[in-house]
């Protein structure tokens, strides 16, 4: 018999029972929850007067809606301007409070976006099965952990029952193999696979990230690649146990106490695909040959390298790609040919549950610092992950280096990545974006979204247009200046 | 929810692939905390040439023309016919609240994406997924044939087309189950698995108690 995947093994661990046609529960060791995929969930709890099952599984804090400007911030949840956005903030905090669920209110240093506080405060562990009413809760598999992002019924489900109704996906294994060259990212990384596999390559998968390129990676490399499963179609993503993720796991406030720390360790071991298990599907990338990468269109899988251009639509091979490429085309304001360096920008933002973790925002600060943000930029921001992220990169005086070269320096939010609140594209501007999702009117009515790691955000806010942050990075100054940087 | 047997209905068709659930409606609709009266946002980008928000009197603003549900042929369509990897990204169950309450029952494309496929389901809708020939064909047939319409039998899993033909899809038995009772499937899992789900927990917690922060 053939061994085991990672995924075959979380399933297996948390299996409760199945029916016949393959229907089956799993059980829930961790809920986060937050105010815009919860209210209806608890609404539909108390109509059926029913409690959640298990109190201490559940975490809250609200993110997606909260401003992030410290005026509206400090006057706490009665602060926030927006009068819809602060009731649905106050029904979380209603909700949580009556149901005695565990809630980092808005004001709490511990308050951030799900995915980021999750793993921030230990609160995902290796082995853990976790949910939350959000598609990038596959985050969390970089941990080892069966994530999966769950609609509000679901949501509800969990709360009374601790179970998820699911049937077992596939297994998918993306490898990627080799060294990256300097200043790729993981989140190149991803945007690579994306754009070879296409946004429903991994569709009813699990894919499983693994290779040598992943193994090099921190563990904040590892959430930023797993983020993004579901943009490749995958409801989850993981990564396999190693010393790094332990590592990371210990000491933080969530983590098992030191009596119960060895045999978690052990158990933690095991959460590996064994060498023998099989794959439905495997797909291999070579990490040398990934370029920093910018997405062009209005899906994460229209996507190019730095120095490739703006695709023809002429040259699609099917009626469908050709229609989808022309409209995007359209939308974003771009003409097949185009470079991609020629693309000038109106915003830049560094921020999401994809890349706004300390290794992030030091990244950037390094292309940053001692430079300008060009006068052609509107705005250019940086929303740390969480107030915990930010405080860290105070300490560090990251944010003395972004103010300095005009950045804005915000409190912790999802802010831009899907402009719920006040932070928000204008129709047909170009943005810089951290972030996972360039969908039409994502970030804002008329928006036009470019997806790109860290510090190619950071060196097309300087530049005022989109350029590759190896050569921005190792140019001397005054070549810089002749270059036009 | 609503139970499924079986629905003849108008067809729409999108036609257009990866449409994301942003498109389906975007993310200023998804401060409410309700579960209805998101119809009249569905595709809101799309259908009007204005920016919407929230808890706005949709009647007066200005309608695309070009989009296709906003043409009087396709006037109480139940039945929207989809190209492939339909309801991509978010989570946001707002995306079936909103077909749902449009008046949409069925949605038909060559592949739909995972969440949306879930969250669809415990909404009362049916979504049937066909190969990609068969779907190319039924758009060829809805523009040029006006009022074409579907009878979609859950019971026996075909769709009757007006020329004749039945169309066999795929169901998963509990779903099916569920969507002709009109079960909330919440009330299932207690009354079935409540045993199995407190033994399952006594397991886990004694093998794995730093799971249990109460323990």
């Amino acid at each position: 018999m053939a061994g085991q995947t990672l995924y075959d093994k979380l399933w297996a661990s948390h299996l409760v029972s199945s029916r016949d046609d393959g229907t089956s529960l799993i059980y829930i060791d961790r809920h986060l929850l937050h105010e815009v995929t919860s209210p209806q969930a608890f609404e539909g709890l108390r109509l059926a007067d029913r409690r959640p099952w298990r109190i201490d599984a559940n975490i809250a804090t609200a993110d997606h809606n909260v401003p992030t400007s410290l005026k509206e911030r400090s006057a706490g949840i009665a602060g926030i301007e927006d009068n819809v956005s602060r009731i649905q903030v106050q029904t979380l905090d209603d909700n949580t409070t009556s149901f005695g669920i565990e809630t980092f209110g808005i004001n709490d240093v511990r308050q951030g976006i799900v995915h980021i506080i999750g793993p921030e405060q230990g609160a995902t562990l290796p082995g853990m099965t976790v949910v939350c009413g959000d598609s990038h809760t596959a985050t969390h598999g970089a941990f080892g952990a069966l994530a999966h992002g769950i609609g509000t019924s679901e949501v509800e489900h969990v709360l009374a029952t601790q179970c998820l109704i699911q049937r077992k996906m596939k297994n998918m294994q993306v490898r990627v193999e080799g060294q990256l060259g300097p200043h790729v990212t993981a989140k190149d990384i991803v945007l690579a696979i994306i754009g070879k596999i296409g946004t429903a390559g991994g569709t009813g998968c699990a894919i499983e990230f693994a290779g040598s390129a992943i193994r090099d990676l921190s563990m904040e490399g590892r959430m930023t690649i797993c983020n993004m499963a579901i943009e490749a179609g995958a409801r989850v993503g993981l990564v396999a146990v190693d010393d790094t993720t332990i590592d990371y796991v210990k000491g933080r406030p969530f983590a098992p106490i030191p009596a119960q720390w060895d045999a978690a360790v052990e158990n933690w071991r095991s959460l590996v695909s064994d060498d023998d298990a099989v794959f439905d599907k495997v797909v291999t990338l070579d990490a040398a040959a990934i370029e920093p990468q910018v997405s062009w269109g209005t899906s994460p899988e229209m996507v190019v390298g730095i120095h490739d251009r703006v695709p023809d639509p002429a040259a699609a091979t099917d009626d469908t790609t050709r229609r989808g490429i022309t409209r995007a085309l359209e939308y974003m304001g771009l003409h097949a040919g185009q470079k991609m360096t020629d693309i000038q920008l109106d915003r830049v933002f560094i921020g999401s549950c994809t890349n706004a973790r300390i290794e992030d925002l030091r990244a950037a600060a390094a292309v940053v610092e001692g430079r300008q943000v060009a006068g052609t930029i509107k705005q250019a921001m940086v929303v740390p992950g969480s107030g915990l992220v930010k405080r860290q990169a105070e300490q560090e005086g990251l944010d003395q280096v972004f103010r300095d070269a005009g950045f804005e320096w915000r409190e912790a939010g999802c802010s831009m990545c899907l402009a719920m609140n006040a932070d928000k594209l204008g129709a047909g501007e170009h943005c810089a974006s951290t972030s996972n999702r360039n969908f039409e009117g994502r970030q804002g009515y008329g928006g036009r979204t470019h997806l790109v790691s860290p510090a190619m955000a950071a060196a097309a806010a300087i530049a005022g247009h989109f350029v590759d942050v190896r050569e921005f990075v190792d140019t001397p100054a005054p070549a810089r200046r002749a270059a036009g940087l | 929810m609503k139970a499924f047997i079986r629905q003849k209905g108008l067809v729409a068709p999108l036609d257009r692939a990866n449409v994301d659930t942003d498109l389906i409606i975007p993310k200023q609709f998804l401060k409410s905390i309700k579960r209805t009266g998101f119809g009249p946002n569905l595709f809101d980008e799309l259908r009007y040439l204005d920016e919407g928000y929230p808890g706005q009197d949709c009647s007066n603003r200005p309608i695309n023309p070009d989009f296709v549900l906003n043409q009087p042929r396709y006037e109480g369509a139940s039945v929207l016919l989809a190209r492939k990897n339909f309801g991509c990204g978010s989570s946001r169950e707002h995306a079936p609240w909103a077909l749902e309450d449009f008046g949409f029952r069925v949605i038909i494309a060559p592949s739909f994406a995972d969440i949306f496929f879930n969250n669809a389901f415990k909404n009362g809708l049916l979504l049937i997924q066909l190969d990609e020939a068969t779907v190319d064909r039924l758009f060829d047939a809805v523009e040029h044939t006006p009022g074409y319409r579907l009878d979609v039998d859950l019971v026996e899993q075909k769709i009757l087309m007006p020329e004749g033909e039945a169309i066999d899809f795929e169901v998963d038995a509990f779903r099916k189950y569920c969507l002709e009772n009109g079960l909330d499937d919440i009330g299932l899992t207690l009354t079935d698995n409540s045993h199995a789900i407190r033994e399952f927990e006594t397991r886990h917690r004694a093998s794995q108690p730093w799971l249990f922060r109460d323990a």
